[in-house]
């Protein structure tokens, strides 16, 4: 089961950080949604795996699950939410403001390495 | 008077001139100098009680867990440094009122000078060395707004920055070296650190907490070779010249040496750290101001040979070294800030403090000439002034010192040193009093008003006590600061006269030798212009350049505005990260068993993977994705079910609907397909990097999942008293609405900002350019036919009762049962969406009248308010209480205060999640979504009615 648990964890991210490097702001926008099942999945196998195990008091249980991940997970699954709504808020945003969806800085708008900073030093006059 | 409050005192002065300053700047400084009065007034209470031998203390916790108290102590050496502190800060006050121009804003200069002091002030009452950090630092953040105060100088806004770097790397330093002492000595109070010699000196972190101490302490005293910031420093105004780089911040450093000298000092690497530092620093300085032409150049190097005296004074280690370290303390702060104020006095009347354009004020400037001539011939050394006292016993203990085998060494460097000193001091004198008066002064020199002469005018005196009444001026406080510093009590016996000594010859011989030096000191200046010194700020400068260029280049590199290069360097890098610290952690081997495979969970796997390629191989077609990440999120939900979380499974689920939805909503605007832009090489490694971090991920989980916990978990405490605390079965509710509550309580306020964050974002979308854009969109898809079909719209009618009354089931039994706030939220919201999609948001708008907004608002208020209700029971904030009520008619059922909290839970999840949908469904209706009056396109009951 440890082992099923931690593949899907584990392709789940793969997808995820795949999706997340690719250039349009859907994509990434799933790419995020992918990597928080993996890292809900993961937080929540910290607790370690139990199987027909109460999750709630009741008399007479042997053994009970591990309540702690649980309930930080529960907060993630809803804070991923959010994210996700202000992500694709913003995506939307960029695509109606400015014609297409990728995530990339126009390559016109980019900065070759390095003239940045340097402009930064002459230009302050302090230096 | 409590030593916090006298600590307190100058920050809250500091509150005072933005308050007062529209009244006119005299009651800005009044107000100033009132604080600091009564904080030396509280001061000087305690002197009976510290000249008794007693230590005044004060204590509060602050976190006590890690070792950081307030506390507060006043013994000799806090008195001593307060005095100076609170004392020279009046002086300066009254000084400065008079020196800033009407167009220096007086307020913020107020402000800056009281929070400095109140920084310095926490420094020398400190108890705690993790609270003297704090103070620490404040100090060279303010001393940086200080320097900079004159923001339209270029050399005030680099000298600000040099002296930031310098200072604030040393502190930096310093904090890693108090770690470790506090960590030897088991405690962070000075009181027990101080009470831990043997321990600190045999432990083998003794050097490197020595020299990152060290570091700190040097960096701050300007020694040699982190001296240079402290003349580029003196583009501050005067004021600030004499306050902070005469009397008290450079003086920081020694403070602190002298603070731990019962702790550190006595060891061969402290005696040749310190002395030698202080005797480089005490001779290359002196010789640097014998031909500075800049006055407050040539002070400012002069500070730093001063401070390199005491240095190597406390670095000798001797208990006779550190009374004359202390006298030297007094003496020096009296002297230089009466001849700092003088060089102000001098820079404002004549209108230049270059030396080469000055000569001749004796008889245009009387007072200012009698004032500087005074604090000139002190720093000379010359008798019966307050210097000399303190050097002839620095001369005495020189005499004394044997460096490595070389008695003699010390004693001639030193008496070098003082050769130098009564140089520039007599040149100070000479080039600009004496002489023939010019007539080419900027301005015409004349004496200042009283305003500007009293404060110099009132240290000049005290020079000439000093000197004279050595022990009934100063003796008892050196006294007291000394005992303080050795730690044990000492009665040192100040005098003028103490006969033909090896230090009174060392004395005339420095007087012959100075005065040679002024005679010989054009041909000195020529000599040394014809040699090209090394510059400091030109290698500080070359150094910090080179670092924005390293630092510049690799964030070009990284970030050069494409988001998966940034990315992928930073997934790289926490893989790598991972790997390294999995093969250096020493991982036992799985101690757990695996359970067993199922079939049912198999089949659920293969969903789970297959989906997952899937959506990875057809995530161009973004609504098919869609769908994909549908199945992916409810096989997630079942396998929370399956390994006992319904919790989880029931929010999962939930979620899913909900972002589903909204994604959608999202993709009615953005193009249905992506197409191919990468090439195949750059998928390729974007393949490998993703590749990469699932194994990692993959690893990490199995590793975790098959090990032992490392520390017992707190889960058994929650488990154990979920019911008789939370009075609660559901533990994971317990923990969300009562353990971990005050958690909950941030993240149902994070959702709502986001949902606010949403609305804010559509509102400025719907408003200028992009609102027009929307106006006139063209939706590219063919859109259905039948937008509000009759069967969904019945359906979600019939089912909205239900789910709300499963919504409100799930909420009640939440603290027994699986359920609770955030699943009745969203199940509820659900069920509205429900509505909005069959009938079209406008129509279902306008039959509903909650307002989103104020619903988040309600449930933070709600949560809030649960919260405190605790503090009126007199427990801490969100502690719970229950009970259990029987109403006739019903069964006995619980009642926990717990549950006001979740209802806030529930009311803010329920307002997000439909703020967030509302917002997105408001940009489809401003692109010209039309609003239709029925609830469905066909209405059956129309057509029967008509």
């Amino acid at each position: 089961m440890e082992l099923l648990l931690s593949s899907a964890i584990g392709m789940l991210t793969a997808a995820g950080v795949y999706l997340i490097l690719r250039r349009r702001s859907f994509a990434v926008v799933l790419g995020m949604t992918m990597l928080s099942y993996a890292i809900n999945l993961f937080l929540f196998s910290t607790g370690r795996l139990v199987v027909n195990a109460p999750p709630v008091l009741r008399e007479g249980a042997a053994a009970y699950t591990d309540p702690l991940p649980q309930a930080l997970v529960l907060t993630a699954i809803v804070i991923s939410f959010g994210m996700t709504a202000v992500v694709a808020m913003m995506a939307l945003g960029a695509f109606i403001e400015g014609g297409d969806d990728r995530v990339d800085m126009p390559a016109a708008d980019r900065l070759p390495g390095g003239s940045r900073s340097a402009k930064r030093i002459s230009g302050d006059g302090d230096a | 008077m409590s030593p916090a409050l006298i600590a307190a005192l100058p920050f809250i002065g500091a509150l005072l001139p933005g308050l007062l300053i529209r009244s006119g700047r005299d009651v800005a400084a009044l107000a100033c100098a009132a604080a600091t009065a009564v904080a030396l007034l509280g001061l000087g209470l305690h002197i009976p009680a510290i000249m008794a031998g007693e230590v005044i203390t004060a204590r509060f916790a602050w976190l006590p867990s890690l070792g950081l108290n307030v506390h507060f102590r006043i013994d000799g050496l806090a008195l001593l440094f307060g005095i100076l502190i609170l004392g020279i800060g009046l002086l300066i006050i009254a000084y400065a009122r008079h020196y800033l121009s009407r167009r220096d804003p007086a307020g913020v200069f107020y402000t800056y000078l009281m929070l400095f002091q109140g920084a310095m002030l926490g420094i020398v009452l400190s108890d705690n060395i993790l609270l003297l950090l704090v103070f620490w630092e404040l100090t060279s953040l303010s001393s940086f707004l200080l320097i900079g105060y004159w923001k339209h100088l270029p050399e005030g806004r680099q000298g600000a920055r040099m002296a930031l770097t310098v200072t604030g790397m040393g502190g930096l330093a310093m904090i890693a070296g108090m770690l470790i002492l506090g960590n030897i000595a088991g405690s962070f109070d000075i009181s027990d650190i101080l009470a831990s010699r043997d321990a600190v000196q045999a432990s083998p972190y003794y050097l490197p907490a020595l020299l990152l101490i060290l570091l700190g302490a040097f960096t701050k005293s300007a020694q040699f070779p982190f001296h240079f910031w402290l003349p580029h420093a003196m583009a501050a105004p005067t004021p600030v010249s004499a306050y902070l780089h005469s009397a008290t911040m450079v003086k920081a450093g020694l403070f602190l040496m002298a603070r731990l000298w019962p702790v550190l000092s006595g060891t061969p690497e402290w005696f040749y750290i310190v002395a030698t530092t202080g005797l480089v620093t005490m001779v290359l300085a002196a010789w640097i101001a014998l031909f500075r032409d800049d006055l407050k150049s040539l002070l400012a190097f002069s500070t730093v040979s001063h401070l390199g005296l005491i240095t190597m004074l406390l670095g000798f280690g001797t208990k006779a070294a550190a009374v004359a370290a202390v006298f030297h303390i007094i003496n020096h702060a009296t002297f230089k800030a009466a001849l700092f104020m003088t060089a102000g006095i001098i820079d404002h009347e004549a209108g230049t403090r270059s030396i080469a354009r000055l000569g001749g004020l004796r008889r245009l400037m009387p007072v200012t000439f009698v004032i500087g001539t005074i604090a000139a011939l002190s720093m000379a050394g010359i008798p019966p002034l307050n210097g000399f006292l303190s050097k002839e016993l620095m001369l005495e203990q020189a005499g004394q010192t044997d460096w490595q085998g070389h008695p003699g060494l010390v004693f001639a460097m030193a008496t070098l040193g003082a050769v130098f000193s009564v140089g520039y001091s007599l040149r100070f004198v000479w080039q600009v009093f004496f002489g023939p008066a010019r007539e080419d002064y900027p301005q015409r020199p004349h004496d200042p008003g009283f305003g500007l002469w009293f404060a110099p005018g009132v240290l000049a005196v005290l020079v000439v006590l000093i000197g004279l009444f050595p022990n009934a001026m100063a003796g008892w406080l050196v006294a007291a600061a000394a005992s303080a510093v050795t730690g044990t009590a000492q009665h040192p016996h100040l005098a003028l006269w103490h006969g033909v000594t090896p230090a009174l010859i060392a004395s005339v011989v420095a007087l012959a030798g100075g005065a040679a030096l002024l005679a010989l000191n054009r041909r000195l200046l020529a000599a040394r212009a014809a040699i090209a010194w090394p510059e400091a700020k030109a290698l500080f400068d070359a150094t910090t350049r080179a670092a924005t260029c390293a630092a510049g280049f690799l964030t070009d590199r990284l970030t050069n505005g494409s988001m998966s290069r940034a990315f992928a360097a930073l997934t790289l890098t926490v893989v790598l990260c991972g790997f390294w610290a999995f093969s250096t952690g020493g991982w036992q081997g799985a101690a757990r068993p695996m359970l067993p495979i199922q079939p049912v969970p198999l089949v659920g796997w293969v969903l789970l993977m297959v989906a997952t390629c899937c959506m990875v191989a057809f995530h161009r077609q973004r609504i098919l994705a869609l769908v994909l990440v549908g199945i992916i999120g409810l096989m997630v939900s079942v396998s929370f079910i399956y390994l006992s979380a319904p919790d989880l499974a029931l929010t999962q689920i939930s979620v899913e609907v909900v972002t589903v939805i909204l994604l959608l909503l999202a993709l009615n605007f953005l193009p249905k397909f992506t197409t191919i832009e990468s090439r195949d090489r750059q998928r390729a490694a974007d393949a490998f990097i993703a590749t990469l971090a699932g194994l990692g991920f993959a690893a990490l989980a199995y590793v975790v999942m098959r090990s032992d916990f490392a520390f017992p978990s707190i889960s058994q405490y929650m488990l154990a008293n979920s019911y008789r605390l939370g009075g609660g079965d559901n533990v994971v509710n317990v923990i969300l609405v009562d353990f971990r509550g005050y958690d909950t309580f941030g993240e149902i306020t994070v959702l709502g900002i986001a949902a606010l964050t949403i609305f804010a974002l559509t509102e400025t979308l719907l408003a200028g350019t992009s609102g027009r854009r929307l106006r006139n969109w063209v939706h590219g898809s063919r859109r259905a036919g039948d937008r509000h079909p009759l069967m969904l719209v019945v359906v979600t009618r019939l089912v909205l009762p239900i789910a709300l009354v499963v919504g409100l089931y799930i909420f009640l039994r939440g603290h027994n049962m699986p359920g609770g706030g955030f699943v009745a939220g969203l199940v509820v919201s659900v069920a509205l969406v429900s509505q909005y999609m069959a009938s079209g948001f406008a129509w279902a708008q306008e039959r509903q009248k909650i307002n989103y907004h104020a619903l988040i608002g309600a449930g933070v208020i709600a949560a809030g308010l649960t919260g405190i209700g605790a503090w009126f029971a007199g427990l801490p904030f969100l502690s719970s209480a229950y009970g259990y009520v029987k109403l006739p008619g019903l069964e006995e059922f619980e009642l926990a205060s717990a549950m006001g909290f979740d209802l806030g839970v529930f009311l803010c999840v329920l307002g997000a999640v439909m703020l967030a949908l509302n917002s997105l469904s408001r940009i489809a209706r401003a692109a010209g979504g039309t609003t239709n009056l029925d609830p469905m396109d066909i209405d059956p009951s129309k057509e029967a009615r008509r």
